[in-house]
């Protein structure tokens, strides 16, 4: 084994854009133009110091590189759970760069953007039959902030009844935004243990449901990647005490043609399109997190609404009861378009297909793994799978020695650390639209990897080897913030 | 099927290494309620040729900025991108990558995000920036939240009614369920900006902020200087909010003028309009408030080696770690737009953002005085803009049709954002709007 500990041959970082170039070069030609700009001098400011002063080429060469010291999907299998690193088809981002998308105003009379409108109405109608809601709102720009629009539907339709109630119960393994978001819409957080099987129970929710809690946010199929086989039941004991079921739809990936949240007894969740509907991360967004109710909240939805009159579509902000706006203009449209033409390509049987076989290779996973690294919950998986480092602990072996040596065999990490009752997790999802050789190769490298724990526990405790960088001082980072460059002082 | 690979063998033996024999048996410990109701009722798929033609068909319903001249801004800019910008963000090491949690193999995505808060603060002329929020509005409202946290016991925010009408709903949105917060409008001037006076009255020690426009949504520049003052006397923050930040490469920045917190949209540097999104929210502010901040950041740090890296940093503000504590709920930063605007920068650079922000400028000043002096509208505010400026056209909604019929988009009619601006159109010229274009503008206006 000794041979992987040899140190590849690491590409030289890269130097800022600000420590390249010359004085006066620049990438970009207009014409001078004659003429005063017309502003007084005293509003204008020197030239900006410090700012780049590159050739064409020299901009093209620098993001190159630098391309080149990322992961990504194209060329690593990412099989981040929770996070739904599907394959993100080329012919959505060809019709997203159609002028007729990327080259419209939103200020624009709406004789002018008929198709955009009539595309947003499809994709709210689609998504509303897909979750099994009764309408669909496109405007959160992400799924935290449409967590936070479907907080405010509840609060404002609760209000409404006379009280907005001052708590939500939240369970353990939510993802950290759903707390996030409760304590912004102005809710104190209840959090609620999940039980040895990694489910909610209806009776842990029951000990603390009463008529000063608004809502219950569930994740299901929950971030244990287990199906949350009692939701109708809990669905009842919160609405028995006048509360609502706010579903986070991270998940949705699990259950396309499979099981309607809309049959829950789900009042609002959110669905992230860049991980259900395929459109790209971008490597932190931009992506979009629609939120969909049941005919209780609809009178609440962000406004301006998009409604069919007569023989086209027109925005309509006349709704009294409504939040407000949560987003400028229409949301990220840019992701919408990739997610319709995401739907419209796969229509009814190809989402159902999808969730399926994203169930297929993620039981695959988990039971090709299964005998090497210990499973958090001996529960069935739905989309991703939960593992621990319980056995590598022995040797001393942590998760992100795990996680760090998979970049030595090419593989993107699971996610890590999350969720939080799992104690070292290893989070697994590897979506539908991976292969299985990909499958194997991957599943080989962590028994190899588990074997190396074992023999070597050293090669993974100093991993990665072959990778640009090797690990950072995150705490360094945090202690001395440097979070900008700054031309150097004589 | 598309984009899953799985043939019907690799099923077969994939199902019996689970145990299986159907795919069925995968979910059926689900609820049998649940299951036979999922059927989902849409069309059939479509093969890729059929996707296009449909999405061409869509987009043919819509008037674009290539088919028609558009003087449109308000707070969405057409501007030119060079072809680079999209070559970039195109590449899938880019764009199909997730947040950087994994440093060794993101350091593309974070040097290029510390090269963004590079730039942020450049063009803005603040101490710090984060990398990146959803849009200027919710920006503008973080804004506020930001402020709140630094401010205890102080509860009134000051927002102009000169800053976009958009991003004062969100905010209104934003702290609607926060008790402590009180939203006071200040009303604009004959000059078009905020009223120093009403806030001269207003503004004592409950003051938590001051949020305007810089450039505002009438398109005036702001003068900061005795807001500045106003918010020495009473301890309150003072918070500009740009929705064009191409501005910025000309004009004096909000940090010169002494802005606490300088946000905006980031979408005139590089990203296409689309409807007014993707694109993205921008952050700046003093340097000892940056443990307050929402949002990600990337920071310079070493590796075992002691080469040069960049890791996310400052983490325990955020929601993973803290929870319902974190400064923000914020998890993603429109990193793909941060990436075509820092593409974006990089290429016009030091000389060629000036000189695009002074080709708009002269533009704008030029069309505005010929639609004065030739086509005969009467300008509404009177102070300094960079390239839109609000001009009041006589039975303006008569004069639809005759623009239309020349594929002309005049501009932004104002009232209804503002019932007192009645026939007020708000009128953006960039580089992208030519002399000719600019000639039949005035030309139509003039016919009337």
């Amino acid at each position: 084994m000794q041979e992987h500990s040899a140190k590849a041959k690491a590409p030289a970082t890269v130097p800022l854009m600000f420590e390249s170039g010359s004085p006066g070069r620049t990438g970009f030609f207009w014409p001078e133009e004659a003429g005063p700009t017309g502003l007084p001098q005293e509003l204008l400011r020197d030239e900006i110091p410090g700012f780049p002063e590159l050739g064409e080429l020299e901009v093209l060469r620098h993001f190159t590189r630098l391309s080149h010291l990322n992961f990504g999907i194209e060329s690593q299998f990412y099989p981040l759970g929770s996070c739904t690193m599907k394959y993100n088809p080329k012919v959505n981002e060809a019709v997203a760069r159609l002028p007729g998308f990327s080259l419209i105003h939103p200020l624009a009379p709406p004789a002018l953007l008929q198709g955009a409108f009539e595309l947003l109405f499809g994709l709210e109608t689609a998504l509303a039959e897909i979750a099994g809601m009764d309408a669909v709102t496109l405007q959160p720009a992400a799924g935290a902030q449409g967590e936070l629009a479907g907080l405010m539907l509840v609060r404002a339709y609760l209000s409404e009844k006379g009280n907005p109630r001052r708590k939500i119960i939240v369970p353990d393994t939510a993802h950290g935004t759903n707390p996030a978001s409760s304590t912004l819409c102005g809710y104190d957080v209840v959090q609620i243990r999940s039980n040895d099987q990694g489910m909610v129970a209806p009776s842990a929710v029951a000990k603390v449901m009463d008529e000063s809690v608004a809502a219950l946010m569930l994740t299901n199929p929950n971030t244990l990647g287990i199906f949350e086989k009692n939701i109708n039941a809990i669905a009842d004991v919160v609405h028995s005490k006048g509360g609502l079921v706010y579903l986070d739809g991270a998940n949705m990936n699990a259950l396309m043609g499979i099981a309607k949240p809309g049959h829950m007894g789900v009042d609002v969740l959110h669905i992230n399109l860049h991980k259900t509907c395929s459109t790209p991360h971008g490597g932190g967004g931009p992506g979009a997190g629609p939120v969909g109710v049941k005919n209780l909240l609809r009178d609440y939805l962000p406004v301006p609404r998009i409604m069919k009159s007569g023989n086209g579509y027109e925005l309509r902000e006349d709704f009294s009861k409504a939040i407000g706006r949560v987003r400028s203009f229409f949301g990220n449209f840019g992701v919408l378009v990739r997610a319709y033409a995401y739907i419209i390509s796969l229509g009814s049987d190809g989402l159902a297909e999808t969730s399926r076989m994203a169930l297929l290779n993620a039981n695959y996973i988990r039971r090709k793994l299964e005998s090497v690294f210990q499973i958090a919950y001996p529960e069935r998986c739905m989309h991703e799978c939960v593992f621990t480092d319980r056995l590598q602990q022995k040797r001393h072996v942590s998760t992100l020695d795990i996680a760090k040596r998979l970049l030595d065999y090419g593989f993107h990490p699971p996610t890590i650390y999350f969720p939080l009752v799992v104690s070292g997790a290893l989070m697994i999802e590897p979506t539908e639209t991976e292969s299985r050789e990909t499958l194997d190769a991957f599943i080989d490298a962590m028994t190899s990897i588990a074997r190396e724990a074992e023999e070597n526990p050293d090669l993974l405790k100093t991993a990665p080897h072959s990778t640009p960088v090797r690990r950072l001082d995150e705490a360094r980072a945090a202690r001395k913030p440097v979070l900008r460059w700054e031309p150097k002082r004589d | 099927m598309r984009y899953t690979p799985h043939t019907p063998s690799d099923k077969a033996e994939m199902l019996r290494e689970i145990g299986l024999s159907e795919v069925e048996q995968l979910f059926d410990h689900l609820p049998a309620a649940l299951r036979d109701k999922a059927q989902i009722a849409l069309p059939p798929g479509l093969s890729e040729t059929a996707v296009k033609r449909r999405m061409a068909a869509l987009a043919a319903k819509n008037g674009t900025a290539e088919d028609w001249s558009l003087f449109l801004g308000g707070g969405i800019y057409h501007h030119a991108i060079p072809s680079a910008v999209d070559a970039v963000i195109s590449r899938s090491e880019f764009a199909t990558s997730y947040t950087p949690y994994q440093p060794e193999v993101s350091q593309g995505t974070l040097q290029a995000m510390f090269e963004f808060q590079t730039l942020i603060c450049q063009l803005t002329g603040m101490e710090v920036a984060n990398a990146g929020l959803y849009d200027g509005a919710s920006a503008a409202a973080e804004a506020v939240l930001m402020a709140r946290r630094l401010q205890e016991g102080k509860h009134r925010v000051f927002v102009s009614r000169a800053l976009h009408p958009q991003y004062r709903q969100v905010i209104a949105t934003y702290v609607k369920n926060l008790v402590d917060v009180e939203l006071v409008e200040v009303p604009f001037t004959g000059r078009g900006g905020i009223d120093p006076e009403f806030l001269a009255r207003q503004v004592d020690e409950r003051a938590m902020c001051v949020v305007l426009g810089y450039p505002n949504f009438f398109g005036v520049i702001e003068d900061l200087a005795p807001i500045r003052a106003l918010c020495d006397r009473s301890g309150a923050l003072l918070a500009t909010v740009t929705t064009e930040p191409l501005s910025l490469a000309l004009l004096k920045p909000p940090g010169e003028s002494g802005a606490d917190i300088a946000v905006g949209e980031g979408q005139s540097l590089g990203v296409p309009m689309a409807l007014g999104g993707p694109g993205f929210g921008f952050f700046a502010c003093q340097k000892r408030f940056v443990r307050s901040m929402p949002g990600r950041l990337a920071g310079q740090t070493v590796d075992s080696e002691e080469r040069r890296g960049f890791v996310l940093t400052l983490a325990t503000r955020e929601q993973h770690i803290r929870r319902e504590k974190a400064t923000s709920n914020i998890c993603t930063s429109q990193t793909l737009c941060v990436l075509a605007s820092t593409v974006f920068m990089a290429m016009l650079g030091k000389s060629g953002m000036r000189r695009m922000a002074e080709v708009n400028a002269r533009r704008a000043h030029r069309a505005r005085e010929r639609l004065v002096k030739e086509a005969g509208l009467a300008p509404v505010f009177s102070g300094p803009f960079f390239n839109e400026f609000v001009l009041k056209a006589k039975g303006l909604s008569r004069l639809q049709e005759r623009f239309a019929a020349k594929k002309i988009v005049p501009g932004i009619p104002l009232a209804e954002f503002y019932p007192e601006l009645q026939d007020c159109l708000l009128i953006c010229v960039t580089e992208m709007n030519e002399e000719e274009e600019i000639e039949q503008l005035a030309r139509t206006f003039g016919e009337g």
